[in-house]
């Protein structure tokens, strides 16, 4: 399973890419692996405010519907529209072309106290155990 | 498929992981006296003495097949062809359900997806489901799913008063305790004119925060509504039109999706399905591509196998269920994959050109009888828009009167009171004149109310 070295991670798999005050969001390669094939992404509206914690996105895979959670507070500054046409791209590029939203923080020290990619490889090989 | 019981160590097995020696002690916190009460019932008879007494049960029934009926108001009495029950009753169909394997089932699949793309060709729309139980919980879904594409931002939804006064009851209890406003359709008040009138006043009523304006064409009042530009409004605050039909009188009128419904609903009974007492019914379901992951129930579609063979699947298959659940936005999976397929069946046997003379058929019937019922003293003909089947018709006597009349003196089942569900149409009677009923039965009934007129007393 890839890490992405250059971005920070929660536990419920969510990626985060901070440039200046705004970041980019989107889903772990495990999250997509453990989902399997992805045919529908339902995203939040440009203008949606919300907290951490809150349910950002929906993943619709073959197998089940899972919830996408947003890391840290923030508005939504633009959502990737492409993954309405083209969701398998969540399993072909998780850390690249399938970022799901743009968004403002609010509050970058939440991104501080999120894991690094060594932090996540560690949460990850725990849970495999 | 096999059946495969459980075997009883599989019993067992059960019995003790939840702690109990045999299945009877599962039932012990329902208080003994009430777990096997004594039934009052009468001694058993034998298969022919109970056909005997069905029989004669059912003939206390008055049925159209016996009587002409002038009765519709969401319940149509048209001739369903004899290859309707030839094709349901085939054994590989003849199941109301869609199998829970579905695609070993290519027949069942590949009739829900005909039964869709007459629908689709019908209404004029892009994405058909495969069914819902009736035409009261699919005007409901529409309603849910216009709510769900606009995100449960917008909180109010809107129903014209000519909505049939059952589905607006329906859309209230599938909308009970979502912190929905429904407004539009407070009828109190509301004679014939101005519920003829009443989409253009609902048009106004739409904001940013509407979600859906609900209309029903040919309404429940049999009006022909010119629905020309209501689209445009609505969609210009960025809420759905949800049309209510016919399918009937779509053999003759422009297909919603022609000017602009969002999602087209409705009770598709009226063809290939008998009265059925009130059911089992279908309710179709239809709505534009862009919108299909915000439809509830299943959706059959065509594809081709490995060898390039063409085939059938579930394209949304079962998600409430199996994928979705709680998240949802629907929890009904079931289809009226039975009584699809008979509307499917009917709409094959009629083709395009069938329809229309179907439609035809009824709008001249209709209209012949409500000429006749014009020329009567004490009764006049309310409409002033153009009507499809039925029409409304002020009685010199309350609607019960009249009809106790007609079915004692003449054994013709009358129209329907509208003064139940409309408090200033008491005395009116809507009339339906479907195909099935003959010139000599709507001057019976002419000759019928005009001596109603002279003999009624209150």
């Amino acid at each position: 399973m890839k890490v992405n070295p250059n971005l920070k991670y929660d536990q419920e798999h969510e990626w985060i890419r901070v440039e200046g005050k705004e970041a980019v969001i989107g889903i772990s390669d495990y999250a997509q692996d453990q989902l399997s094939d992805i045919v529908y992404v339902e995203l939040p509206e440009v203008g949606d405010t919300f907290e951490k914690g809150d349910v950002l996105a929906v993943v619709e895979s073959v197998k089940a519907a899972s919830d996408v959670y947003m890391p840290v507070d923030g508005q939504i500054l633009e959502v990737n529209t492409r993954l309405e046409d083209s969701p398998e791209l969540v399993n072909q590029d998780p850390y690249g072309e399938a970022w799901f939203v743009r968004i403002s923080l609010d509050d970058p020290s939440q991104v501080d106290a999120m894991m690094d990619a060594a932090a996540y490889e560690s949460y990850l090989e725990g849970l495999e155990e | 498929m096999d059946y495969v019981p459980h075997t009883e160590a599989d019993r067992e097995a059960m019995l003790a992981a939840v702690g109990v020696e045999q299945v009877a002690d599962l039932f012990d916190p329902v208080p003994a006296a009430y777990r096997f009460p004594e039934l009052a019932l009468p001694d058993p008879l034998s298969e022919m003495e109970l056909m005997g007494l069905l029989q004669a049960m059912s003939e206390e029934n008055l049925d159209t097949n016996h009587f002409p009926s002038f009765l519709g108001a969401g319940a149509y009495h048209h001739y369903v062809p004899r290859i309707v029950d030839a094709v349901i009753s085939r054994n590989e169909f003849y199941t109301a359900y869609t199998p829970y394997q579905p695609e070993i089932s290519q027949g069942t699949l590949q009739a829900t997806f005909e039964y869709q793309s007459m629908i689709c060709a019908l209404t004029g729309m892009e994405v058909s489901n495969a069914s819902h139980y009736d035409g009261a919980t699919a005007t409901a879904e529409g309603v849910i799913m216009a709510l769900n594409a606009t995100r449960g931002k917008r909180r109010k939804v809107i129903l014209s008063p000519t909505l049939h006064p059952e589905y607006r009851a329906v859309v209230r209890t599938y909308l009970q305790g979502m912190e929905i406003e429904i407004v539009g359709d407070e009828v109190t008040g509301l004679d014939v004119a101005a519920l003829e009138s009443t989409t253009r006043r609902l048009v106004d009523l739409v904001d940013k925060d509407t979600a859906c304006l609900v209309v029903q064409m040919p309404s429940f009042l049999g009006q022909i509504e010119d629905l020309a530009g209501v689209a445009d409004r609505v969609h210009a605050a960025g809420a759905m039109l949800v049309v209510v039909t016919n399918p009937v009188a779509l053999g003759l009128l422009k297909p919603p999706g022609e000017y602009g419904a969002d999602i087209v609903a409705g009770e598709g009974q009226a063809l290939g399905n008998g009265l059925n007492y009130g059911g089992p019914y279908l309710g179709f379901f239809a709505c534009l591509k862009k919108d299909v992951r915000k439809m509830a129930g299943r959706l059959v579609g065509q594809t081709v196998d490995t060898e390039g063979q063409r085939g059938f699947v579930l394209t949304l298959s079962t998600r409430e269920q199996h994928i979705r659940r709680e998240r949802a936005t629907s929890n009904i999976c079931t289809n009226q994959a039975l009584m699809a397929l008979a509307m499917a069946t009917h709409m094959a046997a009629l083709g395009p050109t069938g329809i229309r003379k179907l439609a035809e058929l009824c709008y001249h019937k209709a209209h012949y009888a409500a000429e006749q019922i014009a020329t009567l003293d004490g009764y006049q003909v309310v409409n002033s828009a153009p009507f499809f089947h039925e029409f409304v018709v002020r009685c010199p006597h309350p609607v019960k009167d009249v009809n106790e009349y007609l079915l004692e003196e003449w054994g013709i089942l009358g129209g329907y009171d509208l003064g139940r569900h409309y408090p200033a149409l008491e005395n009116h009677m809507l009339v339906c004149v479907t195909e099935v009923v003959a010139r000599e039965e709507i001057d019976a009934l002419v000759t019928a109310l005009d001596e109603a007129g002279a003999e009624v007393v209150r």
